[in-house]
């Protein structure tokens, strides 16, 4: 049973979101200490001081020593210690009561634990071990991602785990892995400083990354020009040197047709090419079918300034491209991805000083929780699952028959599908949030109610959480230890402020408290986040992601450690690629992670989007994030001062567009698709392509613009296409009924 | 570290990205807790992201203290204006109308006028402004002069503003653009709807609508 309990609005009313008082505290109070640590939310990982007094965060002092943010933090960071002592906090485990009020009663944690561990038992024994899944996250530490790989495929034996980085970095990691070998951001940012050009593709960096602007507009101080493609003027665009205005879903088509032009002007690195990749001649005749004429007529932008992207690009000495999840939410991902690589490797500035080629991580570990294993596909160390020595590695590790561990599982949509076909009976979900952060939510929603049991881990009852049988009280990142691998590649620790309130507990507690109630305590025992460490580098060596070298004593030394550090005395990898660094595939033979040493040129071949806009839905709908609110919002949500900012979603829409159909600023728009519709205000604006709207997804139920969005898929990453599909727009006939029922936030 | 004394204030409104990074920093300050001393601004978000961080510009000559019936404002020796006086301040709000920036507030329910001081109880012990601390893009830049000028090679700091009559000279300064003269620059031509970053045209977006030929 995983319906909703009682009606939605009254488990609102329960358990939020209601926020946080504005402030907390006094600035003047001594605090018992300061902890050096890092923010809980986006990839950035900016160090941060958490003042702690009486178990307590009462606020925050910059730590002006960590070299990536140097004190600097945006909105999210000045407010994240709101979090704590949040009157929504879940301090019982909670079981699905219709007969209560709030839809969930208090139940004892043990209690708890010993009723999931039945019912785990009895769907296992009654369909097989397959039918449990489990769904984790890219938020969590590097300890707990790797636990929940293992308690996954050797507690529960089911190949079914898969985690929420499939909505954020596998598209870039897929393309990184064909192109490179290897699947991490090839330099540091300090390497854009001096740079004489940095390529912005799809990345809303001012507002998803805030700390990265100051990286980029310090390299335009010294005389860097700035290329931003976007169909949006984004808060970056607004003073580039060139701006790209493309047409959502048309990414891939633009790179092809620049490279054709430095392959036809000679803008290229001919030497390069010829020393240390494959695959070139394939990709320059699949160029010559992007003339420029027929690209600007695609893409939406004008020939003289794809152009002018050529000469820049082409032309310059030193580079870096930045791309996200502008170019890598569409079902040709991995394309679009792979089309930027071939820009850089065309040009040949990739594992030298002052140039370099990176995806911005989303996610706190959106690179590290990349690595380990909770990926369906993947174990710890960067392995491949089908890979026969890989995996006789890693059941080495955990001590267990090669032939035990389960083979490939599926994308964590999939796993809905199977959920929704009966062949799923149980989940358990921590860090997740599907029924925000999944395209085409109702079908979520659909599925959900159709799961035997459903077992949610968290701090907050989030919107899926309420779908939940069980509910087990879990920890704030403030409330544990443990390391996360931030958006350079850098692994860097964070340190525990305070204990866990009340009956919650730390995450990697309450997996294990379900191994020893389901009487399977093999291989998961730990004592601590360290002991999960040191298994973790055992498992990592020898890997890709190779951490054996790296040890939290390291991290706090030398303020984080890049990876691979495959030693005690190797002191981490800064940039990849350069002459002589770790690369235990290649062997010397050449910089890239491939036994020849080279990379691999691909054919990034424009595939038009599912469900693009069309004669029946005219319009481009994108989807986005805002500044001061992070992914599903289940923290940021609650936090008084982050919800004052930008309260509500709201429509974006051109003046040209909002004439046409008669909406001014402030009016109730209804946007709809093939899907359903969604009612928000419209916000005209000059800042956006007149034939596309954007709509930000941090918010759940009639507010969700994931009510509308399209479940199609890339095939190879399987990242779904949230940055387009085809709606239509008009101005709504009433204001929506959540309007009067709701707060801003709720 | 260098002396206090030699840090100053470096704001460059072309580098501010809207996030308010610095309004909420300034809402944990003991001394107005929940309050932002710092207005920030979007100009006109219906034709442009460009905003604008507005702090005290805490100038030589403060027209605030200038106009004060109480004598509540005071200018520190290191050249600080501070917040009103509690005992002296009788809330009339002059200086609210005659601040040429436009910085200090009126807090009717405290009766009280409160305004930036630069975070009088880290500046004077060395260390920097909350606000410029964690401003990501560094709009907001405190250190001294040599670093704010080696960092910024496509501007130069101006403290020299033209209000009308009055000029003013002011202990923070705005990075303007190259080239521009310093003694004719007016605080509010950052203001412009069409902002001018850097001082450079930007031909794609200042000059022509990338989605003029965009069919709707």
């Amino acid at each position: 049973m995983a319906k909703l309990p009682v009606d939605d609005l009254a488990i609102t009313h329960a358990f939020g979101p209601h926020l946080s008082p504005r402030t907390r505290g006094s600035t003047s109070d001594a605090p018992d200490k300061l902890v050096k640590t890092h923010c809980c939310f986006c990839g950035q990982q900016c160090g941060i001081q958490l003042k702690v007094k009486d178990n307590e965060v009462i606020g925050f002092e910059p730590w002006d020593e960590f070299p990536f943010n140097r004190g600097m933090l945006c909105p999210k960071g000045v407010k994240r210690y709101l979090q704590g002592s949040h009157p929504d906090r879940l301090v019982t485990a909670l079981r699905r009561d219709p007969q209560a009020p709030s839809g969930f009663s208090p139940i004892a944690y043990e209690a708890a634990i010993a009723q999931v561990a039945r019912e785990i038992e009895r769907l296992q024994q009654q369909h097989g071990n397959a039918a449990i899944a489990v769904l984790s996250g890219a938020s969590l530490t590097t300890e707990k991602t790797y636990l929940m790989g293992k308690f996954a495929r050797v507690c529960l034996n089911t190949p079914y785990i898969d985690y929420n980085g499939r909505l954020c970095m596998v598209s870039a990691g897929a393309a990184n892995k064909k192109a490179f070998g290897i699947d991490r951001t090839t330099s540091p940012w300090s390497d854009m400083v001096g740079t004489e050009v940095v390529w912005v593709a799809g990345s809303n960096v001012a507002e998803c990354s805030p700390i990265t602007t100051n990286y980029i507009w310090q390299a335009r101080e010294m005389g860097a020009r700035v290329i931003v493609q976007d169909p949006r003027i984004t808060p970056l665009a607004r003073t580039c040197d060139l701006y790209l205005p493309v047409r959502p879903g048309r990414d891939a088509a633009l790179f092809a047709c620049v490279l054709g032009l430095m392959i036809e002007h000679g803008w290229i690195d001919r030497e390069f090419i010829a020393a240390h990749t494959v695959g070139f001649e394939a990709v320059a005749e699949y160029c010559k079918t992007w003339p420029v004429a027929r690209a600007a007529e695609l893409t939406g932008v004008p020939a003289r300034s794809i152009e002018s992207a050529a000469e820049l690009w082409g032309t310059a000495r030193t580079s870096f491209l930045l791309h996200a999840r502008g170019i890598e939410h569409h079902s040709d991902g991995v394309s679009n991805c792979l089309g930027t690589i071939n820009l850089v490797l065309a040009s040949g500035r990739i594992g030298r000083p002052k140039s370099g080629y990176g995806t911005i991580t989303g996610q706190a570990n959106g690179q590290g929780g990349r690595e380990h294993g909770q990926k369906c596909d993947q174990l710890p160390g960067m392995r491949d699952i089908a890979n026969p020595a890989h995996r006789a590695h890693i059941a080495g590790v955990w001590k267990i028959d090669e032939k035990d561990l389960p083979g490939a599982g599926v994308d964590a949509y999939e796993l809905f599908r199977k959920i929704d076909a009966g062949e799923i009976k149980g989940l358990l979900s921590l860090c997740f949030n599907p029924m925000v952060s999944l395209p085409d939510n109702q079908f979520v929603s659909r599925a959900l109610d159709k799961l035997e049991l459903y077992v949610a881990i968290d701090f907050f009852l989030n919107d899926t959480a309420r779908h939940a049988d069980i509910v087990l009280p879990g920890s704030l990142q403030e409330e544990d230890e443990g390391t996360v691998t931030q958006v350079e590649g850098r692994v860097i620790k964070i340190n525990k402020a305070v204990d866990c309130p009340g009956e919650a507990r730390q995450d990697w507690r309450i997996i294990q408290d379900l191994a020893r109630a389901l009487g399977r305590t093999h291989g998961m025992t730990f004592a601590s986040p360290r002991e999960i460490w040191d298994e973790l580098r055992v498992a990592s060596a020898g890997g890709i992601a190779d951490y054996s070298g790296i040890t939290y004593e390291k991290i706090e030394r030398q303020m984080g450690v890049f990876w691979p550090c495959p030693s005690d005395d190797h002191a981490g990898t800064p940039r990849l690629f350069e002459p002589g660094s770790h690369n235990p595939i290649a062997n010397g033979a050449g910089p890239f992670y491939f036994p020849d040493g080279k990379a691999r040129f691909h054919v990034a071949e424009y595939r038009p989007a599912v469900d693009d806009a069309s004669d029946d839905y005219p319009i481009f709908l994108t989807t986005g994030r805002v500044v001061s609110q992070f992914l599903s919002g289940t923290q940021t949500r609650r936090i008084g001062p982050l919800v004052a900012h930008y309260p509500e979603p709201r429509l974006e829409l051109h003046p040209k567009l909002a004439s046409k159909l008669g909406i001014a600023d402030g009016d109730w728009a209804t946007c709809e698709t093939r899907r359903g519709t969604i009612t928000v205000r419209a916000m005209v604006v000059t800042t956006i392509r007149p034939d596309t709207v954007f709509i930000p997804y941090h918010w759940a139920g009639a507010k969700s613009v994931n009510q509308v969005t399209v479940a199609a898929q890339d095939p190879i990453s399987k990242i779904p296409q949230f940055k387009v599909c085809g709606c239509r727009v008009r101005k709504a006939d009433a204001e929506p009924a959540y309007a009067r029922e709701r707060e801003a936030q709720q | 570290m260098p002396k206090p004394e030699q840090l100053e204030f470096f704001v460059d409104p072309s580098r501010c990205i809207a996030c308010r990074a610095c309004v909420e920093a300034c809402t944990e300050c003991d001394t107005h807790r929940g309050e932002s001393m710092i207005h920030l601004e979007y100009i006109d978000r219906g034709h442009s992201t460009q905003t604008v961080p507005v702090i005290c510009m805490h100038c030589e000559q403060p027209t605030c203290a200038e106009v004060c019936p109480a004598d509540a404002i005071k200018r520190t020796g290191d050249g600080v204006v501070q917040s009103a006086r509690k005992p002296r301040c009788i809330a009339c709000g002059n200086c609210v109308a005659a601040c040429p920036f436009g910085v200090p507030e009126l807090y009717i329910d405290r009766a009280i006028m409160m305004k930036c001081d630069m975070c009088y109880d880290r500046t004077s012990v060395g260390k920097k402004p909350m606000c410029a601390t964690v401003c990501p893009s560094q709009a907001l830049f405190f250190g001294t002069r040599d670093q704010a000028i080696a960092l910024r090679p496509r501007s130069a700091p101006a403290n020299t503003f033209r209000f009308g009559e009055q000029t003013i000279t002011t202990r923070v300064n705005v990075m303007v653009p190259r080239g521009a003269r310093p003694s004719h620059v007016d605080v509010t031509a950052a203001m412009r709807d069409e902002p001018h970053a850097r001082g450079l045209r930007l031909p794609v977006i200042d000059t022509v609508d990338p989605f003029a030929e965009v069919e709707v």
